[in-house]
């Protein structure tokens, strides 16, 4: 073996000079964390692929299926169905709730918006290691892919709600436009989330086993059956109990939505400030998220 | 173990050497001369992987405990595995080579390789690159269950090309993997297609993009004969336009008709490094394939 390893590799250089020999001409480390500016720069870059990517994901979802995309529309309409029949009818939560079915179906299509993000979030990066370890790009990418995926899923549900509302004779106004901001702080909300959760589920992919039971915790806190204000007001809930409901970002973001197209729906239905509580949530989530995925770009891949 | 067995005869000798091969040996030594700038440096770098779930207390709810109460502590005791896949491995590659990696199944190539594309991390040492090198092949973006003609898209775009790139090439990527050839295909789901045809698109896809540091991974033995033939063309064109070539393959012939230079790993250590037909010859000699050899070529 020893004369093999005798051949000496022409162009070898001594060990040292390994790191000075890449800085004078000018190399940089493979595979480096670029700086913050510089990672926003590189996710704009990749824009086109990002939406191509969920438009792709979201077209590959129901090719097998015989009726194809129209189970775009049917897959949220079965659930709220069933939401109905438990909630509305078994239950009776409906009861002093007015326009129950637009408000059932507005909060089960807004929620599941956030819920969906945050799933796929925490698989983005530990059920893609295939793509992550084949190909170079910001993978802040996959995240804010699987999230617009996700949105445009929601608008396939909201033109369903569309419809629902217009067969229920709920008034078309012009608060049906306050859906355009809901939906963009909401998105921004989810994206953060998303991120976070792809960090930790990269490091921890037994996150994505808890999930199920976190999210449907946070559902049944989030009013999306049942009328938050209608418990705050009647109910003698102890006043940190009441803070907690109404600070709730994705109770927040049904109520705006529930406010937005239904006329029935009162501003004082909604949870005190409200708007700065979205905004708020969108920037914090968003924001924090996005750094907090930035952090340990360069780890996403191993294991 | 890696003793030279000269009593084969149909080996030959170095006075005995091939035009092509006596060509790659000049090259190697004008470009060793040459010293020119280099394109990537392998600074004494070591990978590992880490593998959950094995060791005695395998995926027992025990075991999953402990692993999560004491992760520093305990990580052998817990069933985490650690595989050195690369060790302590050095060397400079300079802009206008190709370099070919060889070495048995298991022994780091394409993990080196990832790395080198910083798609990998390293646990110790650094790899400096010069810009982005960029790995030969799209497959893992690419969706079954769209239409060729999506997937040309989405790879083109998950590779960094930008839209104008991606229309202006699209009728290339398509006319070169032949898919057209028997029929409106490309507006089929790929899942449809034969595997043969599968490849071909994908290669397509991949060689699409001008690189400057080229690593390639077995990606030339794809298609029938003639599909071949081009890609090996598209592969060589593709070297010259990029600055430095990298190529992973268990075809000797292919390292040899592409590469003047070639390193050898072996258990993740860099066993050899030096002109092409040296370096295959002690190879050849330690796996003992000179008949497999010959049956290649």
């Amino acid at each position: 073996m020893s004369q093999v390893l005798d051949t000496p590799p022409p162009t070898q250089v001594p060990e040292d000079d390994l790191a000075a020999l890449a800085a004078r001409h000018g190399l940089t480390v493979s595979g480096a964390r670029p700086t913050l500016p510089e990672y926003v720069r590189q996710l704009w870059d990749r824009r086109h692929f990002i939406t191509a990517f969920a438009t792709a994901k979201l077209t590959a979802q129901y090719s097998e299926a015989k009726l194809g995309q129209v189970w775009q529309v049917m897959t949220p309409l079965l659930n709220a169905a069933v939401y109905y029949f438990i909630f509305g009818v078994l239950l009776g939560t409906k009861h002093g709730v007015p326009d129950y079915i637009p408000f059932l179906v507005t909060g089960v299509f807004v929620w599941t918006f956030t819920q969906s993000s945050i799933q796929v979030g925490t698989r983005a990066i530990s059920g893609n290691l295939g793509l992550v370890r084949a190909l170079h790009f910001p993978r802040a990418a996959l995240p804010i892919s699987f999230c617009i995926q996700q949105l445009q899923q929601l608008l396939f549900s909201m033109a369903a709600l569309v419809v629902i509302l217009l067969s229920l004779s709920v008034p078309i106004s012009f608060s049906w436009l306050l859906v355009i901001p809901t939906l963009i702080l909401q998105f921004a909300f989810n994206a953060g989330m998303s991120l976070i959760m792809a960090r930790m589920g990269a490091k921890t992919p037994d996150i994505a086993q808890l999930m199920p039971f976190i999210l449907r915790t946070w559902m049944y806190m989030s009013g999306v059956m049942w009328s938050i204000s209608k418990l705050t007001k009647s109910d003698h809930l102890p006043h940190i109990v009441t803070i907690l409901l109404e600070s709730n970002p994705a109770a927040v973001y049904i109520d705006l939505m529930r406010y937005a197209l239904i006329a029935s729906f009162h501003a004082k239905q909604l949870p005190p400030h409200v708007w700065p509580l979205a905004v708020g949530w969108a920037l914090v989530a968003g924001v924090g998220g996005f750094i907090y995925f930035w952090k340990a770009e360069e780890k996403y891949g191993r294991g | 173990m890696a003793e030279q067995t000269p009593q084969n005869p149909e080996l030959p000798d170095n006075e005995a050497e091939t035009p092509e091969a006596r060509e790659m040996r000049e090259r190697y030594e004008r470009l060793a001369k040459a010293k020119t700038v280099p394109t990537i440096v392998v600074d004494n770098v070591d990978i590992v992987y880490r593998v959950h779930g094995t060791g005695s207390g395998r995926g027992s709810a025990t075991a999953a405990l402990n692993r999560i109460m004491r992760r520093k502590q305990a990580e052998k005791a817990a069933g985490v595995r650690t595989v050195h896949a690369v060790k302590k491995v050095s060397f400079v590659a300079y802009k206008g080579e190709a370099v070919g990696l060889i070495g048995t199944n298991g022994s780091g190539k394409s993990t080196l390789l990832k790395a080198i594309a910083g798609v990998l991390p390293v646990e110790n040492g650094h790899i400096y690159t010069n810009g982005q090198p960029s790995l030969l092949g799209v497959n893992a973006a690419l969706m079954n269950d769209l239409t060729g003609e999506r997937n040309v898209w989405l790879g083109g775009l998950a590779m960094g090309m930008s839209r104008e790139e991606v229309r202006d090439r699209y009728q290339d990527i398509v006319d070169f993997s032949g898919i057209n050839e028997k029929g409106d295909f490309i507006t089929l789901p790929m899942r449809t297609y034969s595997s043969g045809m599968a490849a071909r698109l994908r290669f397509s896809i991949a060689a699409a993009k001008d690189h400057d540091v080229l690593l390639i991974d077995e990606a030339l033995a794809t298609g029938d004969r003639r599909f071949q033939m081009r890609s090996e063309d598209r592969i060589r064109e593709l070297r010259e336009k990029a600055g430095t070539v990298f190529l992973v393959s268990h075809n000797n012939k292919s390292i040899r008709d592409t590469c003047e230079r070639t390193i050898w790993l072996e258990r993740g250590e860099l066993r050899m490094d030096g002109p092409t037909e040296d370096v295959m010859k002690e190879y050849e000699a330690f796996s003992g394939e000179k008949g497999a050899k010959k049956k290649a070529a």
